[in-house]
Order: C-alpha cells, then structure tokens, then sequence
C-alpha cells in the first residue's frame, strides 16, 4: 500500500539519490558536476520496482530519454509525482509516460502495451483490441483514431481517482 | 513557448550577473537552496534561511533601494514588478519546463522579490504567511495519519480486499456482508450480555437457591456428563444461558435493576434495533447507487488511473495486477451483455417455461414438506420409541434432501433463461428462498407443537405440585394457621416443564447442527475435493482439473442465504435463549477465517467474472422479509401463550407484557399512567395510524417523482455529451478538409506564381533589352 512517511525536504531527497551508488555521487554539489545514474539503479528504487510503468517514467524523466537521471531529474521526477503538483501539470506527464513511441500521440499499439503491461498480459488478443477500441471512441474527439495531449487531458481532468493513483510518497 | 524564449534569455543574461555579485551565496550549500527551492515550491516562504537573508541584505545594502527616494509612479511600477514575479513563483510549480530551467527562474525571482519587497515595506507579512503554511502542511499530515488509522482498524480489510482482486466483487460482497451481520451481532451481544446475563450472574439470586435455579435431583448424577452439556442440559439449561434461570423479583440488588422489564425491553430492543439497522442501511445504498454513475469515460479511466503508483510491496502488487484484470474482465462482460441481440421471442418463451417448471419444483417440495410434517406429528402421538430411525428423522433428512438437490435442479434449469449473470443470481437466490421458506414452516410447527404439548403438561404438574404441598403440612399440623415453613432442598422440588427454555434450547441445539453442518460440508465439499483432484491427478486416466470434479466455485448463493437464515434463527430464539448473539458471534467470527482461508485455498474464480450490484439490496431486502417473518411468532407467542407458573423473569403474571403496566404504575409519578392510559386509547391511537400512512403515502410519492425527475437529466446530460462529440467530430473532419484544399489552393497558386513569374521575367528580360 504505500509508504507513510513524511514529506522529504530536498535535502532528504539528495541523500537517497546519493544512497543508490554512493561511490558515483560527490557529496558537494557546488561545482555541478555531470553525474548521471544508470537507469538499472533508477528502477531497483523500492517505491518504482513494482511499479509497471516504470522504465516510462525513467525514460521521461531523464535528459537523455535513456532512463539515465541526473539529480535535477530525479527531483523533478518526484516533484511531479508528489501530492502536491497540480493536476494539469500531471497530466501532461502522464501523457508522456503512456506515450511508448515518443511521437506525442497515444495511437492504438501504446494503448496495447499500456494494456498488456496492466494486466501482465492476461487478456486474450479479442479482448485486448475491444479495450483499446473503446477507449479510443471513448476520448478520442479530434477523430484521427489516435489521442493527442488535448483528448487525454480532457478525458483525465475529469477522472476522480486520477490524483490519488498517480501519486509517487518518499 | 516565444516568451518562455525571452525569459530564457533574460535569465540567462542575469544569472551571468548573479553570478559574479552572489559567488559566495552559492557555495553556502546548494543544500540550503534546495530546502528553500522545495518548500517553496510547496507554497511557503522560508522560515529557516532567515540568516541567509541577513548576509543577502547585508551584500545589498549598497543597492538597496529606499522608499523615499522614489516616485509614486516608480512605487506603483515596482509593486507590479514584485507581484508579477510572485506570481511567476506561484505558477511555477505547473510549468512543464525542465528542472534547470524551474530552478534558475525561482532563484532570480526569490532574489527580486527579497530585495524589493524590504522596500516596500511588506517584510513583517510574510511571517505570518510562512506560519499559515507550517499549520496547513501539519493539518493536512494529521488528517492524512487519521484516515490511515481509520482505514486500519476496520477489521479484516487486507483480507477482503485479496479475495476481491482474485476472484472478483461478486465473492467479495459475500464476506462484506458477513463483515456487516458480525456487526449487528456485536451490537446485539453487547445488549443481552451487559443488560441480562451480567445483572443476573452478578446480583440476582445464586444458583442452587432456588427450584428453578437448580438442577432437579433425579437429573443431578448425569448433569455433568459432557453428552448432556453439548446438548445444553444439566447444568448448561440451569444456567443464565436461558429463559429459566431467571428470577421474578422487581428489582434485584443494591442498585434496585429491574431485571424483568429489562429482560423484556432488551427482546424488543434487539428487534427494533434490526428493523431500525437494516433499514438504514438499504436507505444509504439505494442513494449512493445513483450518483457516481459517470461512464462516459469508463475504459479510458481503467486504464490510466487504475494503478496506484503508491504500491511498493510485491504482494500488493501481484493482488493489484490480479484485481485490474478481473475489473477489465467484468468491464467487457457488461460490454458484451449490453451488445447482444436475442430473438426476443424464443427468449421470453424459454424464460416462462423455466418459470413454471421451478413453480412446479416448489409446489413439489412444499407438498412434500407438508405430508412429512403430518406424518411426524402422528409419529409423536404414537411415542416415539415404536419408530425407526428414519421415521424418527424423517424430517430433518427430508429437508437436508430437498435442500441439497434443488438447487442443483435451479442451477439447471437457469441455464435456459439466459440472463445477465448477476440478475441470474439473484433469480436464483430467490428461488432457495422460497425453498427454504418451507423449512421455516416446518420447524415452527414443530416448535408450536411441543409448546402445546409442555403447557398441557404444565397443568397436570400444577396440580400435582398442590397436591405434593398438602401432603407435606399433612403431616405436621393440621390448623389453618400458618404452619412452620417446611425446609426443603430446591432440588427436591418438582417442576414444572419451563417450555420457554424448550424453545431456547431448540434454537440452540439447530444452530450448532447448522454451524456444524456447513462447516464439515465445507472441509468435504471443497477441501477434500480439492485435495484429492490435485493429488490424484497425476495417476488419473482424464484430466481432473480441467474435466468432471475440477475445482469448486464459491457458491455466493448458497452461503449468502446460509447466513440470512441464521441471522433469522437468531433473531427468534434471542429472546428465550439470551445466550444465542453469544454464540453467533463467535461462529460468525470463525466462519469468517475458516470461509476466507477455504476460499483463497480450495476455490477458483468463476469462469465469467461480473461485478456485483454495487448497492447490495438485494441481501438487505431479503433480510428484512426474514427479521419480519422471524419477529411473527416470537410476538405471537408473547402476546398470546401465559409464561409458565414457575420459571422465568415473568413467571406468575398472565401475559408477559404485564411487566409494563406493572412498572408505570409502581416506578412513575401516578400522572404519567393517567397520561399513558389516555395515549392508548383507541379513539387517539387509530387516527395517529392513519396519519402515518398518510405521511408514508406522500412522501413515497415524492421521492418517487424525483427519482424521475433524476433520471430525466441524467439522460439529458448523456445526450448532451453525445452531441458534443458528434459535433466536435464533425468540426474536426470539416477543419481537415479545408485544410486540404487550402494545402490544394497553395499549391495551385504557386504553380500560378511560377507560370506568371516565369512569364515576368520573360518580359522583364524584353524590357532590359
């Protein structure tokens, strides 16, 4: 269910940045030094490891789209991700997170991946399509079968359980 | 984004002037800034760097600009200045801009607003501010603490919610509504316990002080034995467990409790407290089902807002995922009933025939049941001893019969209506409802039977009892004055056959045989089952999982009217036998580890998955016809059978209710029964009903109408948004095609353009030449 501590100052977020690969990140941060993590440290984090989605939201975070956070990343990752930004700007991120192919539309084969990683893969291939077909129908309101960052942020303002679901607590 | 651009290069070009001005603020520890930049990002100023802002003023103080020496106009230019970079910090939280970007711009506007807010004058302000936004943050921590530990201490919550995300909501309304009754049950534990037991272990009489507190001679060697306990004789039956064991006296003790009239408001109470329970209940859900019934967007938020990014736990996790499919599957189930299109004809044909078939199956069985009873009835005319066994249990083995092989025959004959899932439930819960109806029917006649029979018996023993008494004066002395009281043990004393703790001892003994029935039909039925598919699938010649035994299903059906029957044995024993809610939270407590660990362990989920009706009704309307049916004799047999002569709190009265009219008169001032007997008259009484009926009539109406009224706009709304889309749609393809032949148009004109160009320079060519 999720951790139940306290909001970490920034100062608190610099140390489990650090804790991750103690011998990769100086302690003194004046001089801004180009330190980059690897996405496979990123990911062993406990509050993203269960998490499906994951490797999306690494890639949208970092400079390099790799999944490569520097500590400006990974506090922006958080920040986002905290109870406290606001909805629109969630929004946008979420956005990019379920957008698989970075062409700045969910189309129909981001939905099926979006689907098939919620489910583990579970769903037969009919059931797959019927889904992505609703939902489609559903938000899609410029019709070019695909959703933009108008349609998604239309459909997910009036959502009731958007806010508390995408919600990272550290 | 040009702004954005501009900004950019603003703060660029300043930050380059920052940077040779504030070298030494910036080695103090991005630290400190960090802590500044988050919290003030989370809306507050800071508290903390106060000294930072003393070496800042300190650094400024050859800039530092004095109110005095500026304009009005060049004040009014620099306040809009601050409150345009204030603004800016505000909004900076919903920018989408990269870190660096953010953190660069906050810095220069913190800076900007430092220095220039000291001129202004508004220094002493943001304190306060900085205080307002430490207690809104600490708020919002304790109300966030209070909701998880609300969220903790419901019971069995962590376990519902597993058995929810495996095997659908179906399964897991079931444990909701056990979780429910063990509620009501508490309730109703804590009333028989705190205000009948306890007074009466506590400060009546002793046992072995009284005949009826004591366990009758000829009984005594065998009261012990633990055959006699479990069939709660001996000394279980002269105990505060039942009816019995309780003394007449008005009031008993130092603190002069009235043991009889709370013996009697407590079986009210209990009933009232149901009726009153129940009732709240279907009111709540019939008006949460109406509103958030928004699915215009049902797939979509499945999809992006079903996971909860909060869940760090790897089991968790694996439930999340099991519960996200089954919702997407009950999803698309509704999808697919609501898209199928039946002949209507053969369907409603199919439909009436399994109608009258099940019709015929209950007259069967009600037949049956009928003829059973009249049979055992002769039996018991003729003594029991003449018959054997199965005449002897003819009808409990009858009705365990029906009861295990009709529902099968229900199930069968369902699969020719073809309904929604969920409305074949409940048509099938229905059907054993009326099945076990006949159940009822049967164990109340008995019960009314052998009440009959005890108060016939009671008869011949009060006279019996009168003659016994004579005999003893007899032989002592033979005056009608008072002779010397004569001292006999009470054990010795004969008694009269209490049929009150009869009747409490019945509805004991039924619902330990029920309990232990469902309990061992539960470990055979499901675990062995289980047990022996799997293990002896490896030496099987077919595949015993997937073909004939498999694994069982949860039976929803079943267990739900398992549970509401019980909860009506409950209700109608309480009052003879105080210890019953004991009992049944207990069982209802085991029943819910046993049924949860048996589900996750032995069952599988069914092959289509629906969602329950959120609103639960259904159970709570079939309750309430069991409290009522249940209430009918319990009242009957107050209101109209005399209490037995010499046992029970209300032994030697005419009716039982008499414990009212004898507390108005001896326990309140002597207007209030003159204002009572006024209140009861019939003339006041019969036009007060009238006016209730009344008031129920209008007010059904009513709400009725603003049902309809409700419905009326949500369905204008749903047009409403369809018209939306359709219009947007269709705005969105016009504005594609005029962007195409806009696109045609360029093209042509440029093709035009060349031609003339090409034209022109021909000329132009001539022209030069």
């Amino acid at each position: 269910m999720g951790n139940k501590q306290t909001i970490f100052t920034a100062q608190q977020l610099f140390h489990r940045y650090r804790d991750l690969a103690p011998q990769l990140v100086p302690l003194d941060y004046t001089n801004h030094p180009d330190v980059k993590l690897p996405y496979e440290l990123i990911g062993s984090m406990p509050e993203l490891k269960d998490n499906p989605f994951r490797q999306r939201i690494a890639e949208v975070f970092s400079e390099d789209g790799e999944g490569n956070m520097t500590l400006d990343d990974f506090l922006d990752m958080f920040s986002v991700l905290s109870e406290m930004a606001p909805r629109d700007l969630k929004a946008y991120y979420a956005f990019k997170i379920y957008d698989f192919n970075n062409d700045d539309f969910i189309c129909k084969s981001d939905l099926e991946k979006t689907l098939n990683k919620l489910t583990r893969n579970e769903l037969t291939e009919d059931e797959v399509r019927m889904v992505c077909e609703k939902v489609i129908d559903e938000a899609d309101l410029d019709n070019d079968g695909r959703l933009s960052l108008e349609d998604f942020q239309h459909m997910i303002v009036r959502a009731p359980d958007f806010l508390s679901t995408f919600h990272i607590r550290i | 984004m040009s702004t954005a651009g501009e900004q950019d290069a603003d703060l660029s070009l300043q930050e380059e002037h920052e940077s040779k001005t504030h070298r030494t603020k910036r080695r103090d520890g991005d630290r400190q800034k960090k802590k500044r930049r988050n919290e003030r990002r989370k809306g507050g100023t800071r508290p903390e760097t106060s000294e930072e802002d003393d070496d800042e003023e300190e650094d400024n103080d050859k800039d530092v600009v004095r109110p005095e020496c500026l304009s009005p106009e060049e004040l009014e230019k620099l306040k809009e200045a601050v409150d345009e970079r204030k603004k800016l910090i505000q909004s900076l939280r919903g920018k989408p801009w990269p870190m660096k970007k953010k953190l660069v711009t906050l810095r220069e506007s913190q800076e900007f607003v430092e220095k220039y807010e000291g001129a202004l004058g508004k220094g002493k302000g943001r304190k306060l501010y900085a205080y307002k936004v430490l207690m809104t943050k600490k708020w919002m921590k304790f109300q966030r603490d209070f909701e998880n530990f609300k969220t903790a201490c419901i019971p069995w919550e962590m376990k519902i919610k597993e058995i929810e995300s495996h095997f659908g909501s179906s399964v897991a309304s079931y444990f909701i509504f056990l979780r429910w009754m063990y509620g009501i049950n508490m309730i109703l534990f804590g009333l028989t316990f705190g205000l009948v037991m306890v007074p009466e272990a506590l400060m009546g009489r002793p046992y072995g002080s009284m005949p009826r507190k004591t366990v009758p001679r000829a009984e005594e060697a065998s009261a012990m034995d633990f055959a006699v306990l479990w069939d709660f004789g001996g000394y279980a039956q002269y105990s505060v467990l039942f009816y019995g064991y309780y003394n007449n006296q008005r009031t008993v003790g130092w603190l002069k409790f009235r043991m009889p009239l709370s013996y009697f408001l407590v079986g009210v109470g209990t009933v009232a407290y149901s009726y009153m329970v129940v009732i709240r209940t279907m009111a709540r859900n019939a008006n949460e089902s109406g509103v958030g019934d928004d699915n215009s967007f049902n797939f979509s938020w499945k999809m992006f807002t079903s996971w909860d990014y909060l869940i760090g736990n790897a089991e968790t996790a694996d439930n999340k995922f099991a519960s996200i499919t089954t919702s997407f599957k009950e999803a698309i189930l509704e999808e697919q009933e609501s898209h199928k299109d039946d002949n209507i004809h053969l369907t409603r044909f199919l439909r009436v025939l399994a109608n009258f078939l099940v019709l015929c199956c209950l007259a069967g069985s009600g037949y049956l049941i009928y003829f059973v009873v009249r049979r055992s009835q002769k039996f018991a005319l003729d003594g029991l001893e003449n018959h054997t066994w199965w005449e002897r249990n003819e009808v409990n083995m009858v009705m365990s019969l029906l009861g295990m092989f009709c529902p099968m025959l229900f199930d069968v004959i369902s699969t020719l209506e073809n309904y929604h899932p969920r409305v074949a439930l409940q048509w099938q819960l229905g059907r054993i409802f009326a099945l076990f109806l006949g159940n009822l029917y049967t164990f109340i006649i008995a019960l009314m039977d052998e009440i009959n029979l005890k108060r016939k018996e009671e008869k011949v023993v009060k006279f019996n009892i009168t003659m016994w008494e004579a005999s003893l004066y007899n032989g002592t002395v033979l005056e009608n004055s008072t002779a010397p009281p004569v001292t006999i043990h009470p054990a010795d004393v004969p008694r009269g056959p209490c049929w009150e703790t009869m009747v409490g001892q019945e509805f004991v003994r039924l619902i330990i045989s029920d309990t232990m029935t469902t309990y061992i039909t539960l470990l055979i039925g499901d675990f062995l089952r289980a047990v022996l598919v799997r293990f002896l699938n490896y030496c099987w010649c077919w595949d015993l999982e997937a073909g004939f035994p498999s694994y069982s299903e949860f039976d929803v059906s079943g267990n739900v009217l398992g549970l509401i029957f019980n909860q009506g044995m409950i209700w109608m024993g309480s009052f003879y036998a105080p210890c019953l809610p004991a009992l049944n939270v207990i069982r209802l407590h085991v029943s819910m580890y046993l049924q949860c660990w048996a589900v996750m362990c032995c069952n599988v989920p069914q092959e289509r998955v629906f969602k329950a009706s959120g609103s639960n009704n259904f159970y709570m309307a079939m309750l309430l016809v069991i409290l009522f049916l249940s209430t009918l004799p319990a009242i009957y047999t107050i209101v109209s059978i005399p209490p037995s002569f010499d046992c029970g709190p209300f032994s030697g009265k005419n009716r039982m209710f008499d414990v009212i009219h004898e507390t108005l008169e001896s326990d309140f001032p002597p207007w209030f029964s003159k204002v009572f007997s006024y209140a009861s008259n019939p003339g006041l009484v019969l036009p007060f009903i009238l006016l209730m009926v009344l008031a129920i009539y209008y007010l059904q109406s009513t709400s009725k109408s603003y049902r309809e009224a409700n419905v009326e706009l949500k369905k204008k709304l749903q047009m409403q948004n369809e018209e939306n889309k359709r219009k947007n749609k269709r705005a969105a393809l016009k504005a594609q095609m005029d962007l195409e032949e806009a696109r045609k148009t360029a093209q042509e004109q440029q093709r035009n353009n060349n031609a003339s160009v090409q034209d022109q320079e021909g000329e132009s060519f001539d022209f030069k030449y």
